[in-house]
């Protein structure tokens, strides 16, 4: 490596004096201040703001529209077309889950059940969302399509036992999702 | 005797009003202007959301205020927190330092004119607490004694990064207390008083120092010499306001608790209240430095352009409320003056300690000493001759230039370690 040698720039009259760049400095915040109360402030559209800066202010506006697809919210459990509960209780989300925030009890399906080949589905499935750390690698080891992390962000609760979503809660926030493969179906 | 306790009874009054209802709330208000000016200048909105909780009490929705109640709850934060004393300190100097930093803050708010004096029934009373002939002398005299404060908490915090910062603060307030009390020579020669009540009310009927453009209630231009005196004026209006800036340790020159290097600085040892009352104790400094630099500089609680005395006239009765209207008016500028600091926070990045000790030690003390022979030059001038006149400005002009001669010279070039 060659040594390079710096030199310090050479300041003009004018730069060392400093207040040209004092007042430059003042322009430059009050600029911004008052582009802000104006609610003009740069990417203040974009980022849809309340009128203040760029800053959207929580509770009465919310990002949720603009959430992207890949968003990674709470997991929950999803039914397909025909209303099957599509986990067949594998528990591999469970082995997989980093935190052990997931507990399933596997049950059987009756044998008079229309979907009574597909022998299993849970009996009980809890994931703990204080633990849940929104990995997504339930969604990732999924072999059924039936866990997916979908854009609820707020997980919220007065004690622990709300924090904990039982397989009811989990449907609920999960709902029908379609366009799944649906491999336990009849062949035409 | 009723006499006596009469007299005792105002001067109580006007302690307990100007002191705990009118400066007291300046600071977390101060606190509060800082929070959403700084977040408004870096395109945020800062607290607008605690108020008064209504909602608690069965109503719908809360008031909020703007978030004005933010600096009481973060003061009530603070009150609930643990006053933790550590092990290793200090204990008599780490429990007096807090309090060394607030009280002379608010002492000096005693000599600070409020607004014209106020009469009931004839009773005129002035809107000061103590109207004594040494004003800006007090001031200086009481408020550079935060510098112990700071000091001793530095000490008695007895570990390295609050004893830095403790050091840092004596040299800086040190270096700085020399330029600040020479820059305002000129102003003292030009009002030839040191009372702060008449220095007002002079600028009241002449003019602000910095704008000069009504004589007696009549707007127009000043006459040659106070145009002329206008300049070394905004020098020492210059000089006075860094060096405000210094003294209480404000962003350009928060040296002592610049967090980048010394964690917390000054304060790291402290916590809960006494933490608080650090925080006070800037904040106050700060209130009492743009008093002093309103009253000094931009006619106090004077509402300028000649509407002073029509002001003063006012009265319902035998009420004068005058005086209330110039309080507002003190109070609007110390305001304006607050948010000024605020936006010097966000706008000038802190200085390198040399870069610090040499504005005020190579630049500020020598120009407030030339500053000071040019005031005297032009408000001795009337009465002097012309060739007396020239002598003087000649002999200036040839101090200054070697003044910025050895400063240059002085000036080391950094060296090459190895040729």
């Amino acid at each position: 490596m060659a040594v390079v040698k710096l030199q310090r720039p050479q300041l003009k009259l004018g730069e060392k004096i400093y207040f040209g760049a004092l007042i430059k400095g003042f322009i430059l915040t009050l600029g911004h201040a008052i582009r802000s109360l104006r609610g003009k402030s740069v990417g203040a559209k974009d980022l849809e703001s309340s009128g203040l800066g760029v800053t959207m202010q929580f509770p009465e506006q919310r990002w949720d529209s603009h959430l992207p697809d890949y968003y990674r919210g709470a997991p929950a459990l999803v039914t397909d077309e025909q209303g099957r509960e599509r986990c067949v209780s594998c528990q591999l989300c469970e082995f997989i889950c980093p935190p052990k925030a997931i507990r399933i009890t596997p049950g059987e399906i009756p044998a008079d059940e229309p979907w009574a080949k597909v022998e299993k589905r849970p009996l009980e499935f809890e994931i703990d969302m204080i633990r849940c750390i929104y990995c997504g690698m339930c969604e990732e080891v999924c072999p059924e399509q039936a866990i997916y992390l979908r854009k609820d962000y707020l997980i919220t609760g007065l004690k622990r036992t709300d924090m904990l979503h039982d397989k009811k809660k989990l449907y609920e926030i999960g709902g029908v999702r379609t366009g799944l493969v649906n491999k336990w179906n009849e062949l035409k | 005797m009723p006499e006596l306790i009469f007299q005792l009874a105002i001067i109580l009054t006007k302690i307990v009003t100007l002191t705990f209802i009118v400066v007291l709330p300046l600071v977390p208000l101060s606190v509060y202007f800082e929070r959403r000016f700084s977040a408004i200048i870096q395109d945020r909105v800062g607290p607008n959301r605690v108020g008064i909780p209504l909602s608690l009490l069965g109503f719908k929705k809360d008031f909020h205020m703007f978030g004005l109640v933010q600096p009481m709850a973060d003061g009530l934060k603070l009150f609930l927190k643990e006053d933790f004393t550590p092990a290793h300190v200090r204990k008599a100097f780490y429990w007096l330092a807090p309090a060394l930093t607030v009280i002379p803050a608010l002492i000096t708010v005693c000599v600070v004119p409020f607004g014209s004096p106020i009469s009931i029934l004839g009773h005129a009373e002035k809107l000061v607490i103590a109207d004594i002939d040494a004003g800006p002398l007090f001031v200086f005299a009481v408020s550079s004694l935060t510098v112990y404060g700071i000091t001793l908490a530095g000490w008695s915090s007895n570990s390295k990064f609050p004893f830095i910062g403790g050091v840092r603060s004596t040299a800086q307030m040190i270096s700085y207390e020399i330029s600040l009390g020479l820059s305002i020579i000129p102003v003292l020669l030009y009002f030839g008083d040191l009372n702060l009540s008449k220095i007002v009310q002079h600028q009241a009927d002449n003019g602000w120092l910095l704008l000069p453009f009504w004589n007696g209630g009549k707007i127009g231009l000043p006459d040659i010499q106070t145009a002329m005196f206008w300049i070394p004026a905004f020098i020492a209006f210059l000089i006075f306001t860094v060096s405000i800036f210094a003294e209480t340790n404000r962003m350009p020159f928060d040296l002592p608790e610049c967090e980048t290097e010394l964690v917390g600085g000054y304060h790291t040892e402290y916590s809960s209240m006494k933490f608080a009352l650090f925080f006070m104790g800037e904040y106050a400094a700060m209130v009492i430095g743009s008093a002093l630099i309103i009253t000094l500089f931009l006619g106090g609680w004077s509402v300028g352009f000649g509407l002073d005395q029509h002001i003063s006239r006012l009265h319902i009765g035998s009420f004068h409320f005058g005086g209330l209207i110039h309080m507002g008016c003190f109070l609007t500028k110390l305001l304006a003056f607050i948010l000024f600091f605020i936006l010097v926070r966000w706008t000038v990045p802190r200085f390198r300690y040399d870069q610090l000790m040499k504005l005020g030690w190579v630049i500020f003390f020598e120009a407030a000493l030339i500053n000071v022979f040019l005031a005297a030059l032009i408000i001795a001038a009337p009465s002097l001759s012309t060739p007396i006149i020239a002598t003087g400005a000649i002999l200036l002009a040839v101090v200054t230039g070697a003044i910025i001669w050895v400063a240059k010279v002085s000036e080391d070039q950094p060296k090459p370690l190895r040729a």
